[in-house]
């Protein structure tokens, strides 16, 4: 054999870090796109990432809300919504969960891997993908709220700022989900119990009722969790009220969440098999 | 440019692989010159897709060697994942999307432009018979069209080699013979192919030189040809119907045969490898079977199939392997000696039987 060999793409075998650096951001919006596209097409995920959501909405603000007494300025629908809107941003992440865990298991993964494209793409295609539905369902979400009474009451700037930080959140719990979706790696575990632990993490905390009303050691619990936090800057946030305090809280929280999660999830992908 | 490198298209070298107590790998080689065929054989958990995930540089080996067209699968993956079309086992595609945007989506990951991305996919799915439902989603697609939108898709970057795991798993037959069709056209243009299969006419049918791995090791190399001549010639094979005289027929024709025979107690059926006696046996075995009193049905000669090679290697038929599998790995350790050495000349009788 003495045949000179030309790569089919005619590419030299290690591109500039400048053609990779362009592939990288081509290739995350390339798996971006192809994520929001199979998002339209399944109805299952639009289902569960709105409507979920939007019943939540009806539920608290009619069936519960005239059970809970709050003091703040508009009545329980405003104590709500910040609250069903961390909820979620939180629930958003299921789907990024079982994607991956899907794509593991049908070998798609494998064959991204195994192609000349960036690999931080499919993570970060993933990310950008959620984050972009993510912040489409807030905004139904919202919608939904102003249509039963919720108003911002603190002006535009905090309103925007509670929308930003709500998907903040989000993006921290994504990392956790990508990385628990990789890890365990099948979908129906992943549904059944993967993340079984945002319904406690949500529900026990100051998003639905004021932590007040809750059994003392339940109190410990609620009064000391991301969530809680999270939810009581982005209530300030929304309806006026002292931020400082909970602000700090909340970003160390969700910072200190990416820092741990972030190389976790990466470190799943590349195991991933 | 690319480096010129001239030789083999897949170069193995003892290459181990070990997942906790597992030996996955424990020291293959391989050679696959360019434009050919190589059908890797053995049955589940053999280590098929070992190999082949570490060649696709989805796997670290942990020791010994591979290259890729001349480039190293670890130091320059990179390099190699340019070269490369990998189709697992399983219809690695977006089955909410169509055919054409999975293709089209494909390509533009292997970077190029949109427009020639859509005429790469327009291409492929006509190659690939998938035209018509080209704007389909592929969750409605057949079995056997996935796979070969699973196919199309690993062709999109116009692979130097491919690697296919096992491409006809779980496809009726219908659609098994359809995908031999295009494997072969595809073999037909040149492309070097790495193919691994349980099915042992599978082998037979594609690859121009086949290996056989059980429990990690090349247990036998060569072509079909020379893998059934290892057999010793011709098969003698009837079936028992009455199960409790199974023992008693393999009795009668053990002196008739070269070799052990071999009984599968579920199917009743006995064969033996009679090397080039053919009809004599054949009458031998008749009348040994008669003196037995056992009946049989369905007595002839036939010529080997791989699977009499695979019960000739390892005394065991590759069906049996995953319950053998289950009962603990407590096999006798071989060497993978090269049946290409060695003159087949007639009917040596294969000493592996036992």
């Amino acid at each position: 054999m003495t045949a000179t060999v030309v790569t089919p793409t005619a590419v030299p075998d290690s591109p500039s870090p400048l053609v990779r650096g362009r592939w990288a951001v081509s290739d995350t919006l390339t798996i971006t796109y192809r994520n929001l596209l199979v998002w339209l097409r399944v109805p299952a995920y639009i289902v569960f990432t709105v409507i979920q959501p939007v019943i939540f909405v009806l539920m608290f603000r009619y069936v519960f809300g005239g059970a809970i007494h709050v003091a703040v300025k508009g009545g329980y629908v405003n104590f709500l919504m910040p609250g069903i809107i961390a909820q979620t941003a939180a629930f958003a992440t299921f789907g990024t969960a079982i994607s991956l865990a899907q794509e593991l298991k049908k070998g798609v993964i494998d064959r991204l891997k195994s192609m000349p494209m960036a690999r931080s793409a499919v993570l970060a295609g993933r990310l950008v993908a959620d984050t972009m539905r993510m912040t489409v369902t807030i905004l139904i979400v919202i919608g939904v709220g102003y249509a039963v009474g919720f108003r911002f009451e603190n002006g535009v700037i905090p309103a925007i700022l509670m929308v930003a930080l709500g998907i903040f959140l989000g993006v921290s719990i994504c990392m956790i989900s990508a990385f628990t979706g990789l890890a365990i790696g099948d979908e129906e575990s992943v549904q059944a119990f993967g993340l079984i632990w945002l319904f406690p993490v949500t529900f026990l905390s100051s998003a639905f009722v004021p932590i007040s009303t809750m059994p003392g050691w339940l109190q410990a619990f609620a009064n000391n969790q991301p969530v809680t936090y999270v939810v009581d800057t982005m209530r300030s946030l929304a309806i006026g009220g002292p931020i400082e305090a909970s602000l700090w809280k909340s970003l160390v929280w969700l910072v200190g969440i990416l820092v741990v999660f972030g190389p976790l999830a990466v470190r799943a992908y590349k195991r991933a098999s | 440019m690319s480096q010129t490198s001239s030789g083999p298209a897949i170069l193995v070298e003892g290459l181990t692989k070990s997942f906790g107590d597992v030996h996955a790998l424990r020291g293959i080689d391989l050679v696959v010159p360019r434009g050919t065929v190589l059908g890797v054989l053995g049955p589940n958990g053999a280590g098929k897709t070992t190999a082949v995930r570490i060649l696709t540089t989805l796997l670290q080996p942990d020791k010994g060697k591979a290259l890729v067209e001349g480039r190293d699968v670890v130091r320059q993956a990179a390099a190699v994942r340019r070269l490369i079309g990998l189709s697992g086992q399983s219809a690695a595609i977006q089955e909410e999307l169509t055919g054409r945007e999975n293709l089209e989506i494909i390509g533009r990951l292997y970077h190029l432009s949109k427009p020639d991305a859509r005429a790469r996919a327009v291409d492929l799915l006509e190659q690939f018979d998938l035209a018509d439902a080209a704007d389909r989603h592929a969750k409605n697609y057949s079995g056997g069209m996935q796979r070969r939108l699973d196919l199309a898709a690993s062709l999109v970057g116009r692979p130097k080699v491919l690697f296919l795991d096992e491409p006809t798993t779980g496809l009726d037959p219908r659609s098994r013979l359809g995908m031999w069709d295009i494997i072969r056209s595809l073999v037909a243009g040149g492309s070097t192919l790495l193919l691994t299969t349980q099915y042992l006419d599978e082998a037979d049918e594609l690859a121009d030189e086949i290996v056989v791995i059980d429990h990690g090791l090349v247990i036998a190399a060569g072509t079909a040809e020379e893998l059934k001549s290892r057999v010793g010639g011709d098969v003698l094979e009837f079936s028992v119907p009455d199960r409790n005289a199974i023992s008693d027929s393999v009795a009668a024709i053990a002196r008739v045969g070269e070799g052990e025979p071999h009984a599968d107690k579920e199917t009743g059926i006995v064969s033996v490898g009679v090397g080039g006696r053919g009809s004599d046996a054949l009458v031998d075995a008749v009348r040994s079977l008669d003196a037995a009193g056992v009946q049989t049905k369905g007595l002839a000669l036939r010529r080997p199939s791989l699977d009499d090679v695979f019960l000739a290697l390892t005394g065991h038929a590759a069906e049996e392997e995953e319950q053998r599998a289950k009962r603990g790995r407590s096999r006798r350790k071989r060497s993978g000696d090269d049946p290409a050495d060695s003159d087949h000349a007639g009917n040596h009788t294969s000493k592996d039987a036992s």
